[in-house]
């Protein structure tokens, strides 16, 4: 389906995209992003869960099953630190009642 | 095959595929990154799910007790770990990111299905560094928790590290040259070679060097998942995981720059943690003062600069930190934060550690921000930040942190630092500043000391 010079755009557009969309990132967000680019990754989870899905030996599926355990922790992990982190971040206009 | 299930599996793809790069997007700016995460994370819960609907498919039950049991253990882990140990949980995620793509491309090698020439290579490639970024991942995460201790090195480490690598890819293409055939021994030699390779990779690197090291292995995951992408056919892995392969490899840049080194500088010198480098000691005495003394200067000044490293976490003294911020706002003083590149274990780390605290981001500045502020500050203070105000930075050649881009807390009218006793920093070098005839030793724990100023600075 998709094949030969289709992938190759395909890759490098991403590249130039992935390149661009962070490139003006401040220093302050470097943390979160990376945790946030870590956790886009997690699509891996997708592909585990087809080679799980197209697995017949018990070799095959054995390892398809620690793929799947170890992408669901990358997605499920990567979202969850990523979401705690940003969460915290506010700007001193946006918390009229302070707690203190 | 029903044509209807592969469009909606296609269409959830592309949706997942847009999401991602618009959520990454918002994740570049503090107003909106927030919504940034979420977005993406509805990509990838809708990619998921339509995920089970690939026709042709069999062991549901294990695939859902596989995504249950890896979900709810990083889940319950992600929620409870603490802010200060985020970079190896990161690394952690990540490794696990690696792994999972060096499993798909093992079952597909072992299922040695008919596959073209190129797909097949990029399987064997994506299956190399994929495995490389999981073993190198957890040598990352085991050193920043403390587990493994020391770094192992010796003479011609490099040879041996560049010698593995030769032998793997070698194996790699005998696979892909004897394609068709059962190469079930190989493949699982290439495995173990590759998980050697991460490990002697890593296990030089010193501590300090490890958040390059962990920006370098989420590249390299994000590589590894787009080539597994090229196996499957599956566009939404290529297009996530070449994004996250280009971004990540600039972010890796920029963590570099910030700490003045190149990445082969770090990959392959072993410094990170050498430390030790006792410089002669730099002339004059450190001046002690007491808390009583700070506030009145602190609530006296015009302008006051916090500059916090990773010793104020460590003391978890943020939330202290912060009120003491509030009481002298509250007298009128301006006070502003500054932070260096490379606070913290992480580039970004401190933020993340000072926005727990509440403190909020537009009061937080960087080193090229605020550096030429500081000659207009009454007061700098320094709390458990020690390598980037070193003015031996600027200065002297044969320091091993010459170069490095530092805060310029020296030129502040008053320099104050809260310290918990003599002693040099992470790097092992003598800090200057704390000898100049401006600065004042405020010794003791970060948070009591902290507290004992913001009681004094209420009561002026």
């Amino acid at each position: 389906m998709i094949d030969g010079f289709i992938a190759l755009y395909i890759f490098m557009l991403a590249a130039f995209t992935g390149y661009e969309v962070i490139s003006r990132v401040p220093v302050i967000l470097h943390t979160p992003l990376m945790s946030g680019s870590n956790f886009v990754h997690g699509i891996v989870l997708v592909g585990a869960m087809v080679a799980m899905g197209r697995a017949n030996t018990p070799l095959e599926i054995a390892i398809a099953f620690v793929g799947v355990v170890l992408a669901a922790g990358n997605a499920v992990g990567g979202y969850v630190v990523t979401e705690r982190m940003l969460e915290m971040f506010k700007s001193s206009k946006a918390q009229p009642k302070a707690k203190h | 095959m029903p044509i209807g299930a592969q469009t909606l599996i296609q269409a959830s793809y592309f949706i997942a595929a847009a999401l991602f790069i618009f959520g990454l997007k918002r994740m570049s700016s503090p107003v909106t990154a927030r919504g940034g995460i979420v977005w993406a994370g509805v990509g990838m819960l809708v990619a998921t799910l339509i995920t089970f609907l690939w026709p042709d498919m069999h062991n549901y039950v294990l695939m859902t007790a596989a995504i249950a049991i890896g979900g709810i253990v990083a889940w319950i882990s992600g929620k409870r770990v603490a802010m200060t140990n985020m970079p190896q949980m990161i690394a952690l995620y990540n490794g696990m990111g690696g792994g999972a793509a060096g499993a798909i491309a093992a079952v597909e090698l072992f299922a040695g299905e008919a596959h073209g020439v190129a797909q097949l290579s990029l399987g064997v490639l994506g299956g190399i560094i994929g495995a490389v970024s999981f073993a190198g991942s957890l040598i990352a995460f085991g050193k920043l928790q403390g587990l493994i201790k020391r770094s192992f090195r010796f003479r011609g480490q490099n040879y041996v590290n560049l010698a593995v690598l030769v032998v793997t890819v070698l194996v790699g293409a005998i696979i892909v040259l004897h394609r068709g055939e059962n190469m079930s021994g190989h493949v699982t030699g290439l495995f173990i070679l590759a998980l050697v390779l991460g490990f002697t990779m890593t296990l030089p690197i010193g501590g300090a060097d490890m958040p390059v090291v962990i920006s370098l292995y989420n590249a390299l995951t994000g590589l590894a998942v787009a080539f597994e992408g090229f196996v499957l056919d599956n566009a939404a892995m290529i297009i996530a995981g070449t994004v996250v392969g280009s971004a990540g490899t600039l972010l890796t840049q920029l963590m570099a720059r910030a700490m003045n080194r190149s990445l082969a500088n770090v990959l392959f010198s072993g410094f990170g943690d050498t430390g030790g480098a006792a410089a002669s000691g730099p002339a004059g005495t450190m001046k002690p003062i007491d808390a009583p003394d700070v506030a009145v200067m602190l609530g006296f000044s015009q302008k006051v600069i916090i500059v916090p490293g990773y010793g104020m976490a460590v003391a978890q003294a943020q939330h202290k930190v912060w009120e003491l911020a509030q009481a002298l706002i509250a007298r009128g003083v301006t006070v502003k934060f500054a932070i260096h590149p490379v606070a913290g274990r992480m580039p970004g780390h401190m933020n993340v550690l000072l926005a727990e605290a509440g403190v909020p981001y537009d009061l937080i500045y960087d080193e090229a921000e605020i550096n030429s502020e500081f000659e207009t500050a009454d007061v700098a203070l320094i709390i458990g930040a020690n390598d980037v105000v070193n003015p031996v930075a600027r200065t002297d050649k044969s320091s091993p942190i010459y170069g490095m881009p530092i805060l310029n807390a020296d030129k502040a009218k008053n320099v104050i630092v809260i310290k918990r006793g003599q002693g040099a920093g992470f790097s092992g070098v003598e800090n200057a500043l704390f000898y100049l005839d401006h600065t004042r030793m405020l010794y003791g724990d970060g948070q009591a000391k902290v507290a004992e100023l913001v009681q004094a600075v209420k009561q002026l």
